[in-house]
């Protein structure tokens, strides 16, 4: 791009007027008055989640002193893989204002056509996993096609998918049927765990990443004069993050089996890095890439988008598309936990676990507002849920009433802060 | 008079049964500011999105630098050079005002979005327009007043390298002293050269800063002249009634097929 002439033209640009800008959030204090100011206007972001979340800890390690084990810790993390996974598929087609209804069951039957190249057709695992995410993609090209070119609301175009994607395992499997899923690696993804010292690596290596990072952008910004947080601000998030995935690691390392004696569990379970693979690719498209750019814009106002000259059905498309290929890999997960696919899969309450988690997380019902990582931190939230009540011998009826409550409960505080958005301003 | 830089002929739009506009002919001069007037509902806003590639023509040419050019989309009509401020300012609400301004045409680099090159870009062209009233270049736009959704929205054209500006009432929303500084802008705008559009129900707003008058009354064009040879009263009667003395539309012309 060209220096453009009008800016180019004036010899001495007048004073800017953003000296605010810099004094804006100087200090720490600044920062958190800031932050509250938001929390006041209606943004929570994932501040409810990760309150639910203490919460739900404190009650069931006061109930069950079960709870809080590493071996337990660890289940906690496999059992929410798939959820958070699946929750990240969601959180793109929210972003655009749009719903998936059929996510749980696109991923349902990509794991049984997963399943089905592995036992039938002796696929190596990655090719059948390749094969489920296509079939992911083209079920979502399908529904983004319908949605975008006909017009059709998503709602509407999910539903039909959601039933008639259950044909899928259900002819292929036939009723009552169930295929076994025990390739070595997959199977592994949620039974073998991260070598203790490759996963210490890893975990620095994160930490260490996200530092210089952080640390590079700040200096970057600040040394042009750009909006940027403070250091202070900058030095506490890295600290968090440390805390949290050293912490993380330490935990999962100590050997946690029920008999120490006897034998040996230790290590990150091997879902962990998927998932955070997929957080952080993520993460880089929405906030990094010009795609992601659009999808906020396109939730935020399409007609704006349209205006600026963004492509507004083909963002609508690939929202989809992504949102049924993260469902493929949740199948995935869910199939490799429970090792097996039966034609059930992904039709219980997979995807309103998926959507809660999203919704809870601080993605807005509405479009416009959504991070990868509300997936993660409300996947946490809804897997605890399941994960203590079944600790606490609870008959299931109550899982389905805590977990309702819960996806609530989110939904109104989605509502009510969009509301008081609106007459923030902010 | 020089070339026009964009002109249209002849253009016919219809929306379904409703012919909005009837063998329009409008052009813009580079250096000069064109009042596009008419009343409520005369077909400025739909000319002026014609205009942008937002809705086809049914008939007529879209001539650019005396060249005949087709536009399928807003992407055609940028690449041309030309840059409209919507009626309906069209900014996205849950996006901050860099992320607005180069919306659709994010400056990338080597990692991805460059936004350490699209703040520093926006930061000068705001300056430049002397735009004081904003607190902070990544404050989301939800948070702007009327007048500072209008600043960014002219901003956002006036930061890539236009020949063409139309401004759909900008004004409408605004206090005095904004009022003031956009029409300063528009102004300024011309004076560098560039063909500047101004739609406006405002006639001292029209008459302070136009060199060329088109008035639109029902879809059709009623006159098209230099300012300095209509007066207040002129226009008023030209919105009004599509006629004003021995300008105007004839009066058969009218009854023909309304
Ligand atoms: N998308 C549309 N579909 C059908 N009719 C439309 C559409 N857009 C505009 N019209 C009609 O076309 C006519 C001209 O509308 P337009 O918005 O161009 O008027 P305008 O001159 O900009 O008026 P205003 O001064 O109120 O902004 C009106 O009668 C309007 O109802
Ligand atoms: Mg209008």
């Amino acid at each position: 791009m060209t220096t453009d002439t009008d800016t180019a033209s004036v010899p001495s640009p007048a004073p800017s007027g953003f000296d605010n800008d810099n004094r804006q959030a100087a200090t720490i204090g600044d920062s958190a008055r800031d932050y509250v100011n938001r929390l006041r206007g209606g943004d929570m972001g994932s501040l409810p989640a990760i309150l639910g979340l203490v919460f739900l800890f404190a009650v069931f390690a006061s109930l069950n002193d079960r709870f809080l084990t590493t071996y337990n810790m660890a289940n906690l993390v496999i059992q929410s893989g798939s959820i958070i996974v699946l929750a990240m598929g969601i959180v793109f087609v929210l972003l655009i204002g749009e719903i998936d209804l059929s996510a749980g069951v696109a991923g349902g039957a990509s794991a049984t056509i997963i399943a089905l190249m592995l036992i039938d057709y002796d696929w190596t695992w990655w090719a059948a996993t390749l094969a489920g995410v296509a079939v992911g993609a083209v079920i979502g090209l399908a529904i983004g096609s319908l949605v975008a070119f006909l017009g059709i609301p998503s709602f509407v175009v999910t539903l039909a998918f959601f039933l008639a994607l259950q044909a899928v395992p259900l002819k292929l499997i036939g009723s009552g049927g169930s295929l076994r899923f025990n390739d070595a690696v997959l199977r592994g993804l949620s039974i073998k765990n991260v070598p203790v010292t490759a996963g210490w690596i890893a975990a620095i290596l994160i930490v260490v990443g996200f530092a210089a990072l952080s640390l590079w952008r700040y200096r970057s910004l600040s040394a042009k004069g750009l909006v940027h947080k403070p250091l202070g601000l900058v030095v506490i998030q890295i600290a968090v993050l440390a805390v949290i995935v050293l912490g993380l690691t330490a935990l999962l390392s100590a050997n946690r089996a029920p008999n120490p004696e006897l034998f040996e569990i230790s290590g990150i379970p091997w879902v962990a890095p998927v998932v955070i693979a997929l957080l952080l690719f993520w993460t880089y498209v929405l906030t990094k890439s010009r795609f992601g750019r659009h999808l906020y814009a396109v939730g935020g106002n399409a007609e704006a988008a349209r205006r600026a000259g963004i492509n507004v059905k083909r963002v609508r498309i690939m929202a989809f598309v992504i949102c049924s290929s993260m469902a493929a890999i949740s199948g995935l997960l869910a199939a490799s936990y429970t090792g097996k696919v039966s034609p059930g899969s992904g039709g219980g309450n997979e995807l309103l676990y998926a959507v809660g988690a999203a919704v809870i997380g601080g993605t807005s019902l509405f479009g416009g507002r959504g991070r990868a990582l509300d997936a993660v931190i409300g996947g946490l939230v809804i897997a605890t849920i399941p994960n203590g009540l079944g600790l606490l011998n609870q008959a299931s009826y109550i899982n389905f009433l805590v977990t309702g409550g819960v996806l609530l409960l989110a939904a109104s505080v989605d509502a009510i802060s969009r509301r008081r958005r609106s007459s923030a301003g902010v | 008079m020089p070339e026009p830089l964009l002109e249209l002929r002849g253009v016919n739009k219809s929306f379904g049964v409703v012919h909005v506009l009837h063998d329009v002919d409008f052009a813009v001069y580079p250096g000069q500011v064109t009042a596009l007037v008419g009343d409520n509902g005369a077909g400025k806003s739909t000319l002026v999105k014609i205009i942008a590639g937002i809705y086809g023509r049914d008939s007529g040419d879209y001539v650019f630098e005396g060249k005949k050019v087709e536009v399928h989309g807003p992407r055609d009509v940028a690449a041309l050079g030309i840059e409209i401020v919507y009626q309906d300012l069209a900014l996205c609400d849950n996006l901050d005002i860099v992320e607005n301004m180069f919306l659709g045409r994010e400056e990338t680099s080597r990692f991805g979005l460059d936004e350490v090159t699209m703040e520093t870009r926006a930061r000068e062209t705001l300056a430049s327009l002397s735009v004081r009233t904003v607190k902070s270049v990544r404050q989301s736009v939800a948070s702007l007043s009327g007048g500072q959704r209008q600043t960014v929205a002219i901003a956002k054209a006036v930061l890539w390298n236009s020949k063409v500006v139309l401004l759909d009432e900008p004004t409408a929303a605004l206090g005095v002293a904004q009022t003031r500084q956009v029409l300063d802008l528009v102004r300024r705008l011309a004076d560098r050269g560039l063909g500047v559009v101004l739609i406006s129900h405002n006639m001292g707003d029209v008459l302070e800063v136009a060199d060329r008058i088109t008035a639109l009354y029902l879809g059709r064009v009623a006159a098209d002249v230099p300012a300095k040879d209509v007066t207040h009263s002129q226009i008023v009667e030209l919105i009004t009634a599509g006629r004003s003395g021995d300008l105007g539309i004839a009066e058969n012309a009218l009854t023909a097929d309304v």
